[in-house]
C-alpha cells in the first residue's frame, strides 16, 4: 500500500489507518477525538487533512489548454491565470469518468487534480485523447513527487493572515504560487468540506519542514489548538453536509452527467467559442438533453427521526421503489439524518414525501430538500 | 486493551455476563471502534423471545450499521434507555455504562460456543 509524506504525522496522532484506493489513509485520528469531534472541530474552527492520495498530473505544452478543451465538461478557454476550475471528465455516453479542478499557471501549464481511485485510469485516458489529437502536450503524474493537505474550517483565514497577506486575499477558486527559500507551495482557496479555507500542493520533501513550521505556529498536537487533524471520516460527512457528490457514490461511469446537481459543470455550447472545442460526452449529453434530460436526478433528502439511510438503500414513493440512495449520515451539524439519492425526474420537486426502504422491514419517512443541507455562516 | 474475564465473547463481538439466569450484553471496544462513533441504538423491545443466534438490534454509527447477535435463548427484560438517549454513551463506555439490554435466559445451551476473554483477546487481535 502507498503512505503519503504524511504518514508519520498520522501514526503520531493516533490516526485510524485504512485502506483507501491503495492508499494507507486515517479514517480518524484518537488524539482529535474521532470522526464526530473532528466534524465539530472543523465546522466551529479548523481541521488539517491529508490528500495527498489525490493525484496531481500536470499538463504542458502548447496543446495543453486543447487537450484540457477535450478532456473537461467545462470551458477552459476563458480562465486565467491562478485560476482554478471544478470540472467533469466524460466518458463517450456522458458518464461520468471523474470529476476534477483544474489550475491554469498559464497558457501552456496547467495543473489537474484527480480522485485518488481514478488517477491511474485517467492517467490512460488523458495520453488516449492526446495522442488520438496529436496533441503537443507533456503529460507528468506529479502525485508520488508532490503532498497535498487541505486546511479548512472559520478559524483558518484568519490564522493564515498572521503569517501572509496575499493568501487571504485570494478569491474563492483562485490559486497563488509561493516560491520560498525551501520550496515552491501552490496555494488555492479550495476545499470539500463547506468550509472556508486553503488546500496547500507541496514538495513530498518539504513536508516534513511545513509540518514543524505549522505544529509550531499552530499548535496543531495540543488539545485547545485552532487546528486540528481531521480523517476521511470527518470529510465524509462534512462533504455530505455541503451537498457536495463524491466519485463512487454520486458520481460514476455510469452516471448522466446531467442527473447531477453539477450542471453548472456542464457546458453543452462550449464549441461555440472562437477557441472553443467539443468535450468527449458532448454529443451524448446533447442528445440526452434533447430527449427531456435524464432519467433520473441527484437529489437531496432530509429523513425523520435519527435513524441513517445507507448507500444502496431503496427509496419509495407510495409503496414502489422510484430510486436508490447514494450517500446518508446522521448530519453531525444538523442533529438530523441526511441523504443523497438517485430518484425518478417526476420524484424529484423539492417537498416531495418519500420512505426509504432499510431492507430490514423498516421504512424511514423523509422528503426531498435543497441542497447543500448546510451553508456556512 | 483490557477485556474483562467475568463474562463470554461472540464472534461477533459481543460480550455476555450471566449471573444465574440474568444475561447482560453489549459490545465490546473492539466493536465500537470498529464501528467509530455511535449514532443510534434500537434494541428489540421489552419482552422478545429470542433463539440463541438471533438479531436483537441495531446499532448505527457515523460510518455503518451494524446487527447485533446475541447468543444462549431467553426473553428481553430492561433496556438501557440512557444509552439510546445518548449512544455516545457506547464509545465512551461499552464495557460499563454503554451495555444495551438484560435478559431472563431460558436456555443457555447456545452460548458453549462462546469465548472467554483470553479467547476473544486473540479472535480481536490483541
Amino acid at each position: 500500500m502507498l503512505r503519503t509524506p504524511l504518514y508519520d504525522f498520522h501514526v503520531e496522532h493516533g490516526g485510524k489507518m485504512v485502506d483507501f484506493a491503495g492508499w494507507e489513509m486515517p479514517m480518524l485520528y484518537a488524539k482529535s477525538g474521532g470522526i464526530l469531534a473532528e466534524h465539530h472541530q472543523v465546522r466551529k474552527s479548523g481541521g488539517i487533512f491529508d490528500v495527498s492520495h489525490m493525484g496531481r498530473v500536470k499538463m504542458t505544452g502548447r496543446h495543453a489548454r486543447r487537450l484540457l478543451e477535450r478532456l473537461c465538461t467545462r470551458r477552459i478557454s476563458d480562465m486565467q491565470e491562478g485560476q482554478c476550475r471544478y470540472s467533469l471528465v466524460c466518458n463517450e455516453q456522458g458518464g461520468i469518468r471523474d470529476d476534477v479542478i483544474v489550475y491554469k499557471n498559464d497558457e501552456d501549464d496547467f495543473l489537474v487534480v484527480v480522485n485518488a481511485s481514478n488517477r491511474e485510469k485517467l492517467l490512460g485516458h488523458f495520453e488516449q485523447v492526446r495522442a488520438a489529437g496529436d496533441l503537443n502536450v507533456k503529460i507528468d503524474d506529479q502525485t508520488l513527487k508532490t503532498a497535498m493537505v487541505a486546511l479548512q474550517g472559520p478559524r483558518v483565514m484568519p490564522m493564515i493572515a498572521q503569517i501572509s497577506k496575499e493568501i487571504p486575499a485570494l478569491k474563492r477558486y483562485r490559486f497563488a504560487v509561493k516560491n520560498l527559500v525551501i520550496m515552491k507551495l501552490i496555494v488555492s482557496r479550495t476545499g470539500y468540506t463547506g468550509e472556508d479555507g486553503v488546500e496547500v500542493i507541496l514538495p513530498a520533501s518539504g513536508m516534513e519542514m511545513a509540518l514543524k513550521l505549522l505544529l509550531k505556529d499552530v499548535k496543531v498536537g495540543e488539545a485547545d489548538a485552532l487546528v486540528k487533524p481531521a480523517g476521511l471520516g470527518a470529510r465524509d460527512t462534512l462533504r455530505l453536509e455541503a451537498g457536495m457528490p463524491l466519485y463512487g457514490h454520486e458520481l460514476g461511469e455510469e452516471t448522466n452527467a446531467l442527473g447531477t446537481t453539477l450542471d453548472f459543470a456542464v457546458s453543452l455550447d462550449k464549441d461555440a467559442d472562437e477557441r472553443g472545442e467539443k468535450f468527449i460526452g458532448m454529443e451524448a449529453l446533447k442528445r440526452t438533453r434533447d430527449e427531456g434530460g435524464p432519467a433520473q436526478k441527484l437529489v437531496g433528502i432530509r429523513l425523520e427521526g435519527k435513524r441513517t439511510a445507507r448507500q444502496g438503500m431503496t427509496v419509495k414513493v407510495g409503496g414502489k421503489q422510484v430510486g436508490t440512495i447514494t450517500s446518508a449520515c446522521l448530519s453531525p451539524t444538523l442533529g438530523y439524518p441526511i441523504a443523497m439519492a438517485y430518484i425518478g425526474r417526476d420524484h424529484a420537486a423539492e417537498g416531495t414525501a418519500l420512505e426509504i426502504d432499510t431492507g430490514k422491514d423498516a421504512l424511514l419517512p423523509g422528503q426531498v430538500c435543497a441542497m447543500p443541507f448546510y451553508k456556512m455562516p | 486493551m483490557s477485556i474483562p474475564s467475568d463474562r463470554l465473547y461472540s464472534e461477533s463481538h459481543e460480550w455476555h455476563k450471566v449471573e444465574g439466569d440474568v444475561l447482560t450484553h453489549g459490545l465490546t471496544r473492539f466493536a465500537v471502534e470498529q464501528l467509530t462513533d455511535v449514532t443510534y441504538v434500537q434494541m428489540k423491545p421489552k419482552g422478545t423471545k429470542f433463539k440463541s443466534g438471533d438479531i436483537v438490534g441495531e446499532v448505527e454509527s457515523v460510518k455503518a450499521t451494524s446487527d447485533v447477535y446475541c447468543f444462549g435463548a431467553g426473553e428481553i427484560t430492561e433496556l438501557n434507555s440512557a444509552v439510546v438517549e445518548d449512544p455516545s454513551l457506547l464509545n465512551a463506555d461499552p464495557f460499563g455504562a454503554g451495555w444495551l439490554f438484560k435478559a431472563r435466559l431460558s436456555d443457555k445451551t447456545g452460548m458453549t460456543s462462546l469465548m472467554d476473554a483470553a479467547a476473544y483477546a486473540k479472535h480481536s487481535g490483541h
